[in-house]
């Protein structure tokens, strides 16, 4: 793994350098983000002109990863686990409290200007909810073309218009609905619009957001058909956050699980889904509804008691010990570190994967006994 | 039909000398007329649900699954809502015949209804315990005292852990998923014959879902009630339902005991369907997708309304509306319960 | 599958009309903005066209009070004076409604004190809504201590009784003509569309469009005239219809307690407190300004309540 460059810790990067740095190539198979440590607490506070913190609600604490040129790599976890904050933070709309985040060796959660817009034009980002992300005053040919005036570079004016209609017919929408406004497509083809404003300024990355969790079944998989399709085509990297469980096995090279701002458990999808290690990886698989009576019948089902604690007052030690039937003493005193568990270490099995539990153990649970 | 007294217990068979479904849908039809024209959400609905029994209703957004179901409790808004022909039979006796005043004393009492978000079906100003009490003060006519501890009683049933000491909270003190139980001990609190429930879980995290089906599944055995569970997950619906009636286009297309639809489809949406759902326990190449989209109701397609998304559709399809006909094995042995809406039904399920 | 097996279908779905839109006539309906969508409802609505042709006969009548009389509201004739009863000519003659104590033209008096009351009413309409939706936009979109202040300030304008605070504001001049009433009421006027335009500002702000523009690298001027102004007016709009008619009330009731335009100048207001002292005897000159103002208030009311239902879905 290739250590961030060293120069922009001292901070004496010129704009100018930073701005190459992240337009240079990238290889296939490197690390082209790197996340380290990244944290987001929001204060919680008290008072009307003169505020005055009371606590915080540490919706991401301590999240390392890297993401691989060409790969996608999903995130999952339950609502209020920090999921979607991380995805803020990678794209800056959130200001890390802490940690990193290394882009082509600049930390760009420190970033402005014009190298933040360089990165902006590197990493793009496709939103949750269709009917609430497309501007409905605008048409669909601004919408997209806003990318456009925004990093004028990028397309020559008299030639925008053609390449919107080429991202429209990209994504499988018929180009002449150029002048259409959101409010006259179905979800589905909403989402297709979202994508390809993504896709306008030739991203390296896109970092989606639950992007068919508010699609009809149906309208999922031609969705998820495009997204692949896409990565094939324009050489993307991805990052797939959603709470379903079976899209993101689908889409997904590597996955992280997160609870409660954390994350508990990361491999590829081989080792997350068939060699979980992760008490809570256990449950969630365990606990997801498979379309396919007989074989529900014979699978284990963990059905885990309580709720997710608030991020704003989260358990000691290990976050997930008071949900955990595992849970001794020692979860209570020692927060579990992200590693390879020490009784898999040097061994070749899947279950060699890093997980953050003290008492981490493989257990099958998604396929039937 | 005495007041209910008795604190618990299998309290079936009840109601009266009625036999035949608890309650029963006939040919009905709903239709909204807005602005662009008569949306045609419902046409021609026919199912039934015992006692004991859960029917799952498996659709899309816009197949008409919850339109029913609003049409069922009475509280489509009408107008623009308009029922124009359809029977919705409760014990044998059509609801849409009866008057306001008796179809207000089946609402909640016999048939209760348990909706998506449960904080904007609360009301945030009351507490929970005063909020389920109301049930016993309003229709048993209990003292504040007594309607408190029978409703620290209900929320002991959902399992509300430490619900004496919680009884006093407000909603926005629960979490999503002890909110959801809470919904659920208020449409049991009269005990009713009848529960629908509209995407109870869909707002849930996948853990807590779970927690919360079982619950369902466990109170309607001991109640003996019935049951009807809106969806469009089809995962959700294979833990518990006993039979699925898959709505496309405001049409039952399909209808099977769960564990035969889940082997055996009988309709290519259906098909269609389960073969679009990425796999958990195995990674798949590229996932089907049913091409198009789902249908407009301003202007469903003629004859069968799948047809313009159908990889088998002929001429046939573009001009006859398909009967829903009961499915039967290749050498004519009748198959119960299955009923398909498709020309081509016997090349589906057999071919 | 037997046939179209694991083929991704984009390409089919584009050929589809997409379901709002009635798959008969694609063609036709290519663009239907919001805007688009809620003049469509407003031309059906009653209300929006006699409010609409009541404010375009206002309006005609304020820009050209000699194409409907000849009159002079100024010029009295005392043979005229007159504390009995109309002597009724012709409509629209200079008679027709009677004349004031000063023998004028009631009916001249009424055409030229139009200009006056939609004046007043149009222009602190304007201002009111230029600088509360500033305010409004400024507090919203930045929030944090720059919110707390300006939220404050607004707060201590709207603490201030309006009519009161008007009177006093006017009692410091000494010379009142219409731009001094325009300044009195615009001064204290502008808290409510600030608080209308913040609140909205503050919801549009989290919209995942906005946050889509940030992502893209889009500047504050742009997302906030581009993304939040547009999605934001539409209530400021009703509210300012609305208060529209409120201002042209303002002004005469300030008028008519002696605060408000005087004479020389002609207006409703000016005229219904002439038409107080003669009450007892000859109830006319009061009643027909009065008449106006409440017409006028009432198409303003009436318009802003349609704009409403057209511009907001969710009353219908």
């Amino acid at each position: 793994m290739a250590e961030p460059s060293k120069t922009n810790e001292a901070g004496a990067v010129s704009e100018a350098e930073a701005v190459a740095a992240i337009d240079a190539p990238i290889q296939r198979g490197e690390p082209i983000l790197q996340v380290r440590n990244l944290q987001k607490h929001f204060p919680l506070t008290q008072g009307i002109l003169f505020k005055k913190q009371v606590g915080a609600v540490k919706a991401v604490d301590g999240v390392s990863f890297d993401l691989y040129q060409g790969e996608t790599l999903g995130i999952v976890g339950e609502s209020g686990c920090g999921k979607s904050t991380v995805a803020k933070l990678l794209m800056n709309l959130e200001r890390a409290t802490a940690g990193e985040v290394f882009y082509k060796g600049q930390d760009i959660t420190k970033l402005s200007g014009r190298a933040l817009k360089a990165v902006r034009r590197n990493i793009q980002m496709v939103f949750q909810d269709p009917y609430t992300s497309l501007n409905p005053r605008m048409t669909v040919g601004d919408i997209i073309g806003e990318t456009f005036d925004i990093h004028p570079e990028v397309a020559p004016k008299g030639d925008r218009r053609r390449k919107v209609q080429e991202l429209l017919d990209v994504v499988g929408l018929n180009p002449e609905y150029i002048n259409r406004y959101p409010h006259q497509f179905s979800g589905g083809q909403r989402q297709r619009i979202g994508i390809a404003r993504g896709l306008a300024l030739n991203p390296e990355i896109i970092i989606c957001d639950e992007p068919v969790s508010a699609l009809d079944v149906s309208v999922q998989a031609q969705v998820v058909n495009l997204m692949e399709k896409l990565q094939d085509e324009f050489n993307l990297s991805y990052i797939f956050i959603a709470h379903d469980l079976s899209i993101v096995r689908h889409i997904s090279d590597r996955v992280g699980v997160m609870y409660l701002g954390k994350m508990a458990e990361i491999g590829t999808d081989v080792q997350i889904y068939d060699h979980p290690t992760h008490p809570y990886t256990q449950a969630l698989l365990s606990a997801v509804p498979v379309p396919d009576p007989e074989a529900r019948a014979n699978r284990e089902r963990i059905i885990l008691t309580g709720d997710v604690p608030s991020p704003a007052n989260p358990p000691s030690g290990c976050r997930f010990r008071t949900r955990c039937w595992k849970a001794q003493d020692k979860c209570a005193t020692e927060v579990p570190v992200l590693a390879v568990p020490e009784r898999f270490r040097g061994l070749d099995t899947p279950a060699a994967h890093q997980s953050a539990c003290h008492f981490a153990e493989e257990k099958d649970v998604v396929h039937a006994s | 039909m005495s007041t209910i007294d008795k604190t618990a217990t299998v309290p079936a068979p009840r109601g009266g000398d009625h036999t035949g479904p608890l309650l029963e849908v006939r040919d009905l039809h709903v239709e909204f007329h807005t602005r662009d024209g008569v949306a045609k959400a419902v046409n021609g609905v026919n199912y039934s649900v015992n006692a004991g029994e859960t029917l799952a209703v498996l659709g899309e957004s816009g197949s008409g699954k919850s339109v029913t179901a609003q049409a069922i409790m009475g509280i489509l808004d009408m107008p623009p809502g308009k029922i124009p022909q359809g029977e919705i039979l409760f014990r044998g006796q059509d609801m849409l015949k009866m008057s306001n005043e008796e179809r207000r004393k089946i609402r909640g009492r016999k048939i209760a209804m348990i909706f998506q978000d449960a904080l904007s079906s609360l009301n945030p100003v009351l507490s929970v315990g005063y909020q389920l009490g109301e049930m016993f003060r309003v229709h048993q006519g209990l003292s504040k005292k007594d309607a408190t501890a029978r409703a620290i009683e209900l929320m002991d049933r959902v399992k509300i852990p430490a619900a004496k000491a919680r009884v006093s909270d407000y909603p926005h003190q629960f979490s999503g998923g002890m909110r959801q139980r809470i919904m659920i001990a208020m449409a049991l609190a009269l005990e009713p014959d009848l529960i629908i429930a509209d995407e109870p879980t869909t707002a849930l995290d996948v853990t807590v879902q779970a927690q919360v089906m079982d619950l369902l599944a466990e109170l309607q055995q001991e109640f003996n009630m019935g049951l009807i569970l809106i969806t469009h997950d089809l995962g959700v619906v294979a833990d518990v339902a006993d039979k699925i009636a898959v709505m496309y286009a405001g049409r039952i297309v399909e209808q099977a005991p769960v564990h035969e639809l889940y082997k055996r489809p009988a309709h290519p949406y259906t098909r269609g369907l389960l073969d679009s759902i990425p796999r958990l326990d195995q990674k798949g190449q590229e996932l089907y997708a049913i091409k198009g989209l789902p249908p407009n109701l301003l202007k469903i397609p003629s004859g069968c309304a799948f047809n313009p998304r159908c990889p088998k559709a002929t001429d046939l399809c573009h001009t006859e509306v398909p009967p829903l006909v009961p499915v039967t094995e290749q050498d004519g042995t009748e198959l119960p319960g299955r009923k398909s809406a498709c020309h081509f039904w016997k090349e589906t399920i057999h071919g | 599958m037997p046939d179209v097996t694991k083929t991704a279908a984009p390409a089919d779905e584009a050929v589809d009309t997409p379901s709002v839109v009635a798959a008969a006539a694609p063609q036709q309906e290519k663009a239907r903005s919001l805007w688009g969508d809620a003049w469509h409802d407003l031309r059906r609505n009653p209300y929006f066209i006699v409010s609409s042709v009541l404010i375009f006969f206002l309006l005609l009548i304020a820009a050209l009070p000699g194409l409907f009389t000849s009159a002079s509201p100024t010029a009295g004739d005392l043979v005229h004076h007159y504390v009995g009863k109309p002597e009724l000519g012709k409509i629209g003659s200079e008679g027709w409604l009677g004349y004031d104590i000063q023998g004028r033209s009631v009916y001249a008096r009424l055409i030229h004190g139009t200009r006056a009351s939609i004046i007043v009413g149009v222009a602190v309409t304007a201002i009111v809504t230029v600088v509360g939706s500033i305010m409004g936009m400024i507090s919203g979109y930045f929030g944090g201590v720059i919110d707390a202040v300006l939220s404050r300030i607004t707060d201590i304008f709207f603490g201030i009784p309006f009519l009161l605070g008007a009177m006093v504001v006017l009692q410091s001049f000494t010379d009142r003509t219409i731009l001094v009433v325009v300044f009195a009421l615009a001064f204290l006027g502008w808290t409510q569309i600030t608080r209308v335009m913040r609140g909205a500002v503050i919801t549009v702000k989290q919209a995942d469009y906005v946050q889509a523009a940030k992502a893209l690298g889009a500047g504050t001027t742009r997302i906030l005239f581009r993304h939040i102004l547009p999605n934001a007016m539409a209530p400021v709009i009703v509210v300012a219809t609305i208060a529209l008619g409120g201002y042209i009330s303002a002004e005469a009731t300030l008028s008519y307690l002696g605060l408000g335009l005087a004479s020389p100048t002609v207006s409703w207001g000016v005229d219904i407190s002439a038409g107080v002292q003669a009450i007892r005897t000859s109830q006319h000159i009061l009643l027909y300004p009065s008449i106006m103002v409440s017409i006028t208030v009432l198409a303003f009311i009436m318009l802003g309540e349609a704009v409403r239902n057209a511009l907001d879905p969710k009353l219908r």
